[in-house]
C-alpha cells in the first residue's frame, strides 16, 4: 500500500482561498489578527493557528506582462519526514506516521523538546510554534476526515481541481500526466515532490519564482546536500519494506 | 445569462470583460477551467490584472470607462475583415432592415436629439415598411441604408490608433484581442462574453452590453451552446429578484409598471402589446394582456373582475416621465421628500454611489426600518463618522431576519435556474424569515385601513394568503407564482379542474380565468409538482441537465436556441446541439430534440429549399422576430457610441464633439458635484471585489477568518505612481474625490500600469467596496465615499466603476 498523496496543480489554482478558510473550518482555528500588509497575502506566514496559506507572488513576467503565481502551502508529509529524525532520539512517538495514509502527525510528547528542533528541521518551514507554550501544530492530512472516507477539507472545497488527494500511485500518474498537458502552455513547467513527498506541486515556472521553500531547503547545519540525497535513496528503499509489511 | 453556468464549458473563447470571476464568481472558474482543459481560450480585459487575468492566455488592460471604443473597433475589425457569420447574419438578425431617412449620425449625436431636454425623440431611428407595414429587407445586406452598412459606417471611426488613443490599450494588443475572440464566427465556433458590474455601473452601461450583443450577433455566438450574452449576477438570487419585480419599472415578469396615462386596462395593454403584419413573427408579447391580466387574478382574486377591470386601478401608478430608481430615491430623500424608507437586506449607507449623500438623505427620514442579519452602516448611521446624532430625527427600527438557511424557498441563479432550498436550521432568536415579516406587515396594514384611511381598495382587496397555520408558506407562493385555473375549462383541447395548476404559460387566458404571479414561471410549479426542487443530473450531453432544478422560460436553458441552427433545422455546431430537427419525431410530423426549443414551429425552410409557411423566426420576443444590431428602443441611441465617464481625465473625446453622454443621469443638490479635467483629481478611480468578501461586507466582515484573509480597505495603485507620490507598499494613503475622503493602505503592484492616453500618461487606481466603519474597527470605510450620484439614461444604475480622485500620504 503506497499510501495518500496531494497534488496540488497550480496552474489551475485561482487564489479563492477557498481552501485556507475550510482548513481553519475544519480544525476549528481561530483567526489571527492580520493587518494588510501590501499583499493580498494574508495571514503573512503559516503558523500555530493556521496550517494552510495561498501564498501570492507577482513578477514582471515575458511581453513585460505580470504574472501572478498562487502556492498553496503546506506540510509535505514526507515519506522521510526529516521533523521525525530531529525528535526521535529525544522523545519516542513525538511524531508519527499514519500508516494508513502516511500522514505526518504531531503529537502532544512534542511538548517535551525543545521545540526549534523540529522548526530547524523542517527543509519547507512548516511547523510552527504556539508563542507563549512553543506547542507545535501543522497540517494533519485531515487524517479524521481520510479515515472516515472523506477527503481533506482544502481538496473538498476546491472548485477548479487545482487540490486532487487519492493514492500516492495515482496522484504520481495524474501529476504526470498534467505535466505533459502543461508543458505546451508553460513550457518551464516542472513536478516537484514525486520522489520522496506526499505533496506533489505542478508549478507553471520555476520553484523559486513561487515561493522560497517551494521546494526541499535543506538546513544546511544539519546535514549537506549528498548525505540529504542518500537519505532520500534509503528511504524509498525502506518505503519499499514497508510496503511488504503494510500491503 | 443567455446561456448557463455549466454551459461556459462549451465554449472555443471566453472573453471576460466588465467581470473578475476567478475573484467574484469562484465556482464559474470550474467551467472555464473545463472549458481550457478542452482547447478554449480565456482572454482578460480588465484595467487591473486580476486573479482571472493570472489564468487569461491573454491579458490586456484598458482605462476604466472605455469598453465601447475597445468593442467598436471590435465591430469594425470584424466587418473589415469580412469575418462576420453571413449566412446567420442575414437570416437571424435585423441587419438587412432598411433604416428610415430619418436616422442620422452626426459627430456623436443621433437625429432626434432635444439638447434642452437633454433627450432623444426615438421616432426618428425606424424602418423603412414595405406594403404590408413590415420592415423592408435586402437580405444581400448591399443596400447603403440597411442596418449593416450603417453599422460599418458608425464603426468606421473607431480605428485602432483612436481606439488605442482613447483605452490605452497598445494597438498590436487590441488586434490580439480582436483576432483571438474573432475566430468564434467560424460555423461551429462559439465565443462568450462574461460581464458584470465592470460593465453595467457606467453612464454608457446599457451600451456596452448592447456593443457587445451586436459582436454576438455578427458572430453568430447568440443560441449557440458556448455562446450568449452572460451577466455574471452580484448575488445568488439577482435574477430572481429582478425577474419578481424588485425594479421600479417593471412587474412580475418584465411586465411593466402602469403609468398615470394609463387610465384603463384596455389603454394600458393597447400601451405594451406589440402587433406585427409578419405572419413569420411570432412576436411573443402579442400575449401581454394573458400575463397582465393573469398577474392582476392572482393579486386580487375574486376582488378583480371584468367589470372592475380585474382591479387594474387598485395598482400604483408611475408619474409620467418621473424615474423612481435608487438614485432617484436618495435625491427625492436628501431633498426631505421622502420621510419614511425600509432598507430590506441592503445597506444603502456603504453600497450605494455617493455615500455622503445617501447617509446625509438618511438623516432627513422620520423614520426607517433596517431587516438585516447584522447591525450595518445604514441602521446606525446616526452615530457614524461626522453625524451629530442629537440633531438627528430619524427613528430607526432594526428587524433581526433568517439567513438563507434558515427558510425554504427558492432562489434563481445567473442562468435563470429556480432551485429549491429545504430549510436547514431555526432562525435565532426573534429573527423571523422575510416572508413572516411581509405577511405581518401586510395584515398590519390592512387592520390599520379596516379602520380609516384615504383609498383603502388596493390594501383590502388583496387576496393575501399565502400563509399556512399562521405561518408564510413559501410553497403557496411558489404555486400561486405559477398560478391557477379558476373555473373548470378547457385550453387546447386539454380539461383543467378550477384550482388546478396552469401546466404553462402558453394556457394563460385574458379573460380573468387564470391567475399566474408571474407569467415567466409559470409551468415551474405543476400538477407534477415543484419543478424546482428536481436533483436528476445529466449523464451526457452538453450540459443542459433539464431534469435538474427548473428554469426560465418553460426550462429552455439557452434561450434564442432556435438561431442554433441553420434554416433547415441542422445545428451549426454539430459537436454541441442545442436544438435539432428530426423530420420522424413525432410519427413522422418532425419535431425538435434537445433543449426546449424557443418555440415548436418547424424550420425556415423545408428539405427542398422552399420556404415553410408555418415556421417562425427565431427572436420571438422581437416584434420583427430578428435580433436587433439595430436598436431603435434605447435611450442613447439605435448604436452604442463611446462617450467619456461624467467624470474624465481627457478634455476631448477624439471620436466626436461629444465627451460624454449626452443624456447620462445627473442630479444637482449641492452635494452632487462632479469634476473632470480638475488637477486636485487628476487619477481615475474605480471600485471592486474580492473573492473573500461580499457586497458591503455585512456577512463576511464579521467572520474571522474571511476578516484574517482580507482585513482592511486598500487602494491598489501602479509602482509609477506611487513612486511619484512618495508612497510605500503597506503605507497609509488618502484617497480623494469631489465627493469625499478615505483612508486605505496602498497596495503598490506591477499589476496597474499608467496608460497612454492622447499622449498623455493617466494613471487609474481601485478599491474594493466592502468595508464599513460599524465594523472591524480600522477597516476602513466604503469605497463608495468616493462615488459620484450619476447613472445610464435606459436603467439609472449608477457610474461607480469610473470617476477621478486623488491619491497622497496620509
Amino acid at each position: 500500500m503506497s499510501g495518500k498523496a496531494f497534488f496540488i496543480d497550480t496552474t489551475l489554482c485561482t487564489a479563492c482561498r477557498g481552501c485556507q478558510i475550510a482548513c481553519k473550518q475544519w480544525n476549528q482555528l481561530p483567526a489571527t489578527k492580520t493587518h494588510n500588509w501590501g499583499s493580498m497575502q494574508n495571514p503573512k506566514d503559516l503558523s500555530y493557528d493556521t496550517y494552510k496559506l495561498v501564498r501570492f507572488q507577482e513578477h514582471n513576467g515575458p511581453d513585460n506582462k505580470p504574472v501572478w503565481y498562487f502556492f498553496p502551502d503546506q506540510c509535505r508529509h514526507c515519506l522521510e519526514p526529516s521533523c521525525r529524525e530531529a525528535v526521535d532520539g529525544e522523545v519516542s512517538g513525538g511524531i508519527l506516521i499514519d500508516h494508513q495514509t502516511g500522514a505526518v502527525l504531531f503529537t502532544d510528547k512534542l511538548k517535551e523538546i525543545d521545540p526549534d528542533d523540529v522548526l530547524n528541521a523542517c527543509p519547507f518551514d512548516i511547523p510552527k510554534a504556539q508563542e507563549k507554550t512553543g506547542f507545535l501544530a501543522k497540517c494533519t492530512m485531515c487524517v479524521d476526515r481520510v479515515h472516515n472516507g472523506l477527503l481533506p477539507a482544502c481538496v473538498k472545497t476546491c472548485p477548479t481541481g487545482a487540490m486532487n488527494f487519492g493514492d500516492r500511485d495515482k496522484m504520481v500518474k495524474m501529476a504526470k500526466g498534467r505535466l505533459t498537458e502543461a508543458k505546451t502552455r508553460f513550457p518551464r513547467a516542472t513536478l516537484t515532490g514525486l520522489e520522496n513527498l506526499r505533496v506533489f506541486y505542478l508549478l507553471a515556472d520555476v520553484p523559486k519564482m513561487y515561493y522560497t521553500y517551494a521546494e526541499a531547503d535543506l538546513p544546511p547545519a544539519r546535514m549537506d546536500r549528498k548525505t540529504a540525497l542518500r537519505k532520500m535513496g534509503r528511504s524509498l528503499r525502506e518505503l519499499a519494506g514497508e510496503l511488504d509489511i503494510y500491503g | 445569462m443567455t446561456n448557463h453556468w455549466i454551459d461556459i464549458r462549451n465554449s472555443d473563447c471566453i472573453l471576460v470583460m466588465g467581470s473578475n470571476p476567478a475573484e467574484n464568481h469562484p465556482i464559474s472558474f470550474k467551467w472555464i477551467t473545463a472549458a481550457m482543459k478542452n482547447g478554449a481560450k480565456l482572454i482578460s480585459v480588465d484595467p487591473r490584472f486580476t486573479r482571472t487575468s493570472s489564468k487569461a492566455d491573454f491579458y490586456t488592460a484598458l482605462r476604466s470607462g472605455t469598453d465601447i471604443a475597445f468593442l467598436g473597433g471590435m465591430i469594425k475589425y470584424i466587418l473589415e475583415k469580412d469575418n462576420y457569420f453571413k449566412e446567420y447574419v442575414a437570416a437571424y438578425t435585423n441587419a438587412p432592415f432598411i433604416v428610415a431617412d430619418n436616422y442620422d449620425f452626426k459627430d456623436g449625436l443621433f437625429s432626434g436629439f432635444d439638447a434642452k431636454g437633454r433627450k432623444y425623440d426615438k421616432k426618428m431611428w425606424g424602418f423603412v415598411k414595405d406594403e404590408k407595414g413590415n420592415p423592408k429587407k435586402d437580405r444581400t445586406l448591399k443596400d447603403p441604408r440597411c442596418v449593416l452598412q450603417l453599422l460599418k459606417q458608425h464603426y468606421d471611426r473607431y480605428d485602432p490608433e483612436t481606439v488605442s488613443a482613447i483605452t490605452g490599450t497598445p494597438k498590436d494588443e487590441l488586434l490580439k484581442v480582436y483576432e483571438m475572440y474573432t475566430a468564434t464566427g467560424l460555423k461551429g465556433k462559439a465565443g462568450t462574453i462574461m460581464y458584470a458590474m465592470g460593465w453595467t455601473q457606467h453612464t454608457v452601461g446599457v451600451q456596452n452590453i448592447r456593443a457587445m450583443a451586436i459582436i454576438q450577433l455578427l458572430l453568430g455566438n447568440m443560441g449557440v451552446a458556448g455562446g450568449g450574452v452572460n451577466a455574471l449576477r452580484g448575488e445568488s438570487n439577482v435574477q430572481g429578484s429582478t425577474d419578481h419585480c424588485i425594479l421600479f419599472h417593471i412587474l412580475p415578469g418584465y411586465l411593466k409598471t402602469p403609468k398615470a396615462s394609463q387610465q384603463t386596462l384596455a389603454a394600458y395593454n393597447k400601451k405594451y402589446t406589440p402587433t406585427t403584419n409578419d405572419p413569420l413573427s411570432a412576436n411573443w408579447w402579442g400575449n401581454y394582456p394573458k400575463y397582465s391580466v393573469s398577474l392582476l387574478k392572482s393579486y386580487f382574486g375574486d376582488k378583480g373582475t371584468k367589470e372592475n377591470d380585474f382591479g387594474y386601478n387598485w395598482m400604483p401608478k408611475l408619474d409620467d416621465k418621473k424615474a423612481y430608481s435608487w438614485l432617484d430615491l436618495f435625491d427625492v430623500m436628501y431633498r426631505g421628500d421622502l420621510t419614511g424608507f425600509f432598507a430590506w437586506g441592503q445597506n444603502p449607507a456603504a453600497s450605494g454611489a455617493d455615500a455622503p449623500k445617501t447617509r446625509a438623505a438618511l438623516a432627513k427620514l422620520d423614520w426607517m426600518v433596517n431587516v438585516n442579519i447584522f447591525d450595518n452602516e445604514t441602521g446606525s448611521f446616526w452615530k457614524g463618522p461626522g453625524m451629530s446624532p442629537e440633531e438627528i430625527k430619524t427613528e430607526v427600527f432594526f428587524l433581526p431576519c433568517a439567513v438563507s438557511v434558515e427558510k425554504e424557498g427558492s432562489i434563481t441563479n445567473s442562468g435563470r435556474w429556480m432551485q429549491w432550498r429545504y430549510k436547514a436550521a431555526n432562525p435565532p432568536g426573534q429573527a423571523w424569515s422575510d416572508g413572516h415579516i411581509l405577511m405581518a406587515l401586510g395584515e398590519k396594514i390592512k387592520d390599520l385601513y379596516q379602520k380609516s384611511g384615504v383609498f383603502p381598495e388596493p390594501i383590502l382587496n388583496l387576496k393575501w394568503d399565502y400563509e399556512t397555520h399562521g405561518e408564510f408558506d413559501a410553497h403557496k407562493m411558489a404555486k400561486e407564482i405559477n398560478g391557477y385555473f379558476l373555473k373548470d375549462m378547457t385550453v387546447k383541447g386539454k380539461q383543467f379542474k378550477k384550482g388546478d395548476l396552469v401546466p404553462s404559460f402558453a394556457y394563460l387566458q385574458a379573460d380573468g380565468s387564470t391567475s399566474s404571479a408571474n407569467w415567466l414561471y409559470c409551468n415551474s410549479y405543476t400538477g407534477k409538482g415543484n419543478m424546482a426542487a428536481r436533483r436528476t443530473r445529466e449523464k451526457s450531453g452538453i450540459g443542459l441537465n433539464l431534469g435538474w432544478a427548473w428554469c426560465w422560460p418553460v426550462n429552455r436553458r439557452i434561450i434564442y436556441n432556435r438561431a442554433s441552427v441553420d434554416p433547415y433545422g441542422k445545428p451549426w455546431d454539430k459537436e454541441h446541439p442545442v436544438i435539432a430537427w428530426d423530420p420522424s419525431a413525432k410519427g413522422g410530423k418532425g419535431g425538435w430534440v434537445g433543449d426546449v426549443p424557443d418555440g415548436g414551429w418547424p424550420p425556415m425552410l423545408n428539405p427542398d429549399g422552399t420556404p415553410n409557411p408555418k415556421t417562425k423566426y427565431p427572436f420571438i420576443m422581437k416584434p420583427e422576430g430578428h435580433a436587433r444590431i439595430f436598436g431603435p428602443g434605447r435611450a442613447d441611441g439605435p448604436f452604442p457610441e463611446h462617450y467619456e465617464p461624467i467624470e474624465c481625465p481627457v478634455e476631448k473625446n477624439p471620436l466626436s464633439a461629444q465627451l460624454t453622454n449626452p443624456v447620462a443621469v445627473t442630479y444637482d443638490t449641492d452635494m452632487d458635484i462632479y469634476k473632470s479635467n480638475d488637477p486636485k483629481f487628476p487619477f481615475v478611480g474605480t471600485t471592486f471585489r474580492v473573492s473573500e468578501h461580499w457586497q458591503t461586507g455585512v456577512m463576511t466582515r464579521w467572520q474571522p477568518w474571511l476578516l484574517e484573509a482580507e482585513p482592511q480597505l486598500f487602494v491598489e495603485m501602479s509602482k509609477e505612481l506611487a513612486g511619484m507620490k512618495g508612497i510605500k507598499n503597506g503605507e497609509k494613503v488618502t484617497v480623494e474625490s469631489a465627493r469625499g475622503k478615505l483612508e486605505a493602505v496602498a497596495v503598490v503592484t506591477i499589476r496597474l500600469r499608467p496608460f497612454k492616453i492622447q499622449g498623455k500618461t493617466v494613471h487609474q487606481v481601485g478599491l474594493p467596496w466592502h468595508y464599513g466603519w460599524v465594523y472591524p474597527k480600522n477597516g476602513g470605510d466604503s469605497a463608495n465615499i468616493l462615488t459620484p450620484s450619476a447613472g445610464d439614461p435606459n436603467t439609472r444604475i449608477p457610474e461607480t466603476k469610473a470617476f477621478m480622485v486623488n491619491v497622497r500620504k496620509a
